[in-house]
């Protein structure tokens, strides 16, 4: 399957957006740590602002800036969002709820609680009637989401955003899945190339065995973040170098990514 | 879209285990609700619970993934001789070129509930709390493969209740590219405190049985269920009901209320016609959505009758399974299955005057008659949407 990227976003620790983050990603600056900027994403109109949860403000800061940059229209663009653990946050909140005698649970909360919360308010932001598929594989959420993205584009050849994002669970949910960093980036993926200075991605599945390292600079703090295994993709578009990524995916195979620059026939 | 063939079919719901139990009670306008007795949940509701699953711990290699959730499952797949089938398709093509698709909205979360009633005096979690295998919604899809023992592309589609029809999308797309030869396609959702509670919360659980496009009706009936399927290319397998279309949408409208004239419902009928080059007039049989709440109804009614006229005929049958949130699609896929097969339409059973602004044409009794092919609805919070188109083989 080949995709052309068209833009990215990015919002991590020390990594807030791209255009700070590029020179970090393709290894010219130094990378310093800084929790992730949690600016509440202004594409969202006042009332989703107040009701939207965590996890949907970190997935939409990182597409509101793939969006922006790519000129494309936001209604033009199916998502799939890639997520392992979806809101901790409201699972605590709920959780705790029930455990409690009255068992009173917040309606927000829970209509907060699906999975595709951020896809839901990503589509009444940009006004998207396009189909979006959130998509869940443990650790490997973001091999999982980027073949679904891949496969979509082909198949509907339509521009697809790929958002992947996982956040800290709080106590006591965080000894059961110990995450420490926020992290959230996105891919707006398109069937052919749009414009110049995109990069071409070859994907596929492969029996490969090993499986490209995170770049040396990343703190292990965000290792253990399921969408933070897009770095080495995102670095790979940061140096807009030839070059093969392959991820994680099942115990016999791999998501392989031949990168190469548009450009180059 | 290039059609694919349901070569295998299973499930489990409150109707009963394996097709036939659903087939019988569709056929006999039986309903599988009854008045709420899940754990110690007090909520004055009806439910679509599956006998026995309290009693029957997941043993040997898959210990570690017991949970509700996937005892369902597990119980699921071992309906209808599907697991069989599988093993018939893994010979011909190689476990790795069949992919697992499971559609959930909860997963095994129900074990993190009662976690937290067995918390420490200083709040922790009890150690044995096993999240990847039971609360993250990757778990299902982890059990189903490695019961089955298939090695292609695997993921969970967790898009509220349009879940387990969004696998059949993803399923056709992981066909159309050549990353798979066939699928396992399904869902399995099970009872929860969360969902019992929370829909409790926004008032949408119906103290009586829920009755779609009644025009008392006042909210829905949460149930569980598993199903699957197995999807191959037409003609490389045996099966009458092909999958002929497919359409997704998104409301972009609210989180949790529809657009109330339907409109993210008529994309998505409209698109899964388009792709299955098919006129409305050719679909004989419509499956609601029909949860059963006022405003859901309504809007699908709007839909409906947009898309199709007051003449094809339409149902929910949520009214006798429950509504299984994350399993709804692939349920109500099966239900349309045999609607084919046996050339049914059922009709309602709890609904007793349909709500005079409801226009479609529902079917308050069931009818036999021939049927080349129906279309089922599933529609989610977040507004996601998914109609499928399934056809009998001629």
């Amino acid at each position: 399957m080949q995709v052309f990227v068209q833009t990215v976003g990015v919002a991590g620790p020390g990594l807030d957006g791209w255009e700070a983050s590029r020179p970090i990603l393709a290894g010219l600056a130094e990378h310093r740590m800084a929790p992730t900027a949690c600016r509440i994403p202004d594409i969202l109109s006042a009332a989703e602002r107040r009701r939207s949860n965590g996890t949907a403000r970190l997935a939409i800061l990182a597409a509101q800036e793939a969006l922006r940059a790519s000129g494309l229209n936001g209604d033009a663009i199916a998502t799939v969002f890639a997520s392992s653990d979806g809101d901790g946050d409201i699972t605590q909140h709920i959780c705790e709820s029930l455990a409690d005698e009255a068992r009173e649970v917040s309606p927000t909360s829970f209509h907060n609680s699906v999975n595709n919360a951020p896809a839901g308010y990503w589509s009444i932001a940009t006004k998207s009637s396009l189909a979006s598929t959130s998509v869940c594989a443990y650790d490997m959420s973001f091999a999982a989401g980027l073949l679904e993205a891949a496969c979509y584009a082909t198949v509907e050849r339509q521009p697809v955003m790929l958002i992947a994002s996982d956040l800290p669970f709080p106590f006591p949910l965080h000894k059961i899945r110990p995450v420490e960093q926020s992290f959230a980036a996105a891919f707006l993926l398109t069937p052919a190339a749009e414009r110049p200075g995109s990069m071409r991605w070859q994907i596929s599945l492969e029996p490969h065995h090993t499986t490209t390292a995170f770049p040396s600079w990343v703190p292990d703090s965000l290792r253990s973040n399921a969408a933070a295994r897009c770095l080495p993709l995102l670095a790979a578009v940061a140096k807009n170098h030839a070059e093969t990524v392959a991820l994680e995916y099942t115990e016999s195979s791999r998501v392989v990514v031949l990168c190469e620059p548009a450009g180059v026939a | 879209m290039t059609p694919l063939t349901l070569t295998a079919m299973a499930g489990a719901n409150s109707l009963g285990l394996g097709l036939s139990a659903t087939w019988d009670a569709l056929r006999q306008d039986r309903h599988g609700l009854r008045p709420n007795d899940f754990e110690d949940a007090t909520i004055k509701t009806w439910i679509g619970r599956v006998d026995g699953l309290e009693g029957e711990p997941i043993a040997g290699d898959l210990a570690e993934f017991d949970c509700r959730n996937n005892r369902l499952a597990l119980l699921g797949l071992r309906q209808d001789g599907f697991e069989q089938a599988v093993d018939n398709a893994r010979r011909t093509y190689g476990s790795d070129r069949i992919g697992v698709l499971v559609g959930t909205t909860t997963s095994g979360i129900l074990e993190t509930e009662l976690a937290y009633r067995r918390r420490t005096s200083s709040g922790e979690l009890p150690s044995t709390l096993r999240y990847r295998q039971t609360q993250n919604l990757f778990s299902v899809s982890e059990v189903v493969r490695r019961r089955l023992d298939l090695r292609g592309p695997v993921a969970s589609i967790s898009t509220a209740c349009s879940s387990s029809a969004k696998v059949f999308a993803c399923a056709s797309r992981w066909m159309e590219t050549g990353l798979c030869d066939a699928v396992v396609a399904g869902g399995v959702d099970s009872l929860c405190f969360m969902t019992l509670y929370g829909f409790a919360s926004l008032g949408l659980l119906s103290e009586r049985p829920c009755r779609p496009c009644d025009a008392e009706r006042n909210g829905l009936s949460i149930g569980e269920a598993a199903g699957f399927v197995l999807l191959e290319r037409r003609g490389a397998g045996h099966g009458d009901i092909d999958l002929l279309g497919y359409g997704e949408s998104s409301d972009a409208y609210h989180m949790s209320t529809p657009h109330p004239e339907g409109l993210g419902a008529i994309t998505a009928m409209e698109r899964a016609l388009a792709r299955a080059e098919m006129k409305p007039i050719a679909i004989d049989y419509v499956n609601l959505h029909g949860t059963g709440t006022q405003a859901n109804d309504l809007a699908e009614d709007r839909a409906v009758v947009k898309t199709f006229g007051t003449h094809t005929p339409c149902s929910s049958t949520k009214d006798r399974t429950g509504h299984t949130l994350g399993a709804a699609g692939i349920t109500e896929a099966i239900v349309a299955a045999l609607c084919l097969r046996y050339g049914f339409i059922p009709g309602t059973v709890h609904t007793n005057r349909i709500d005079p602004l409801i226009q479609s044409r529902v079917m308050r009794t069931s009818e036999s008659r021939p049927l080349r092919s129906v279309m089922s609805n599933s529609f989610g919070f977040g507004g996601n949407n998914c109609s499928l188109i399934l056809g009998k083989r001629s």
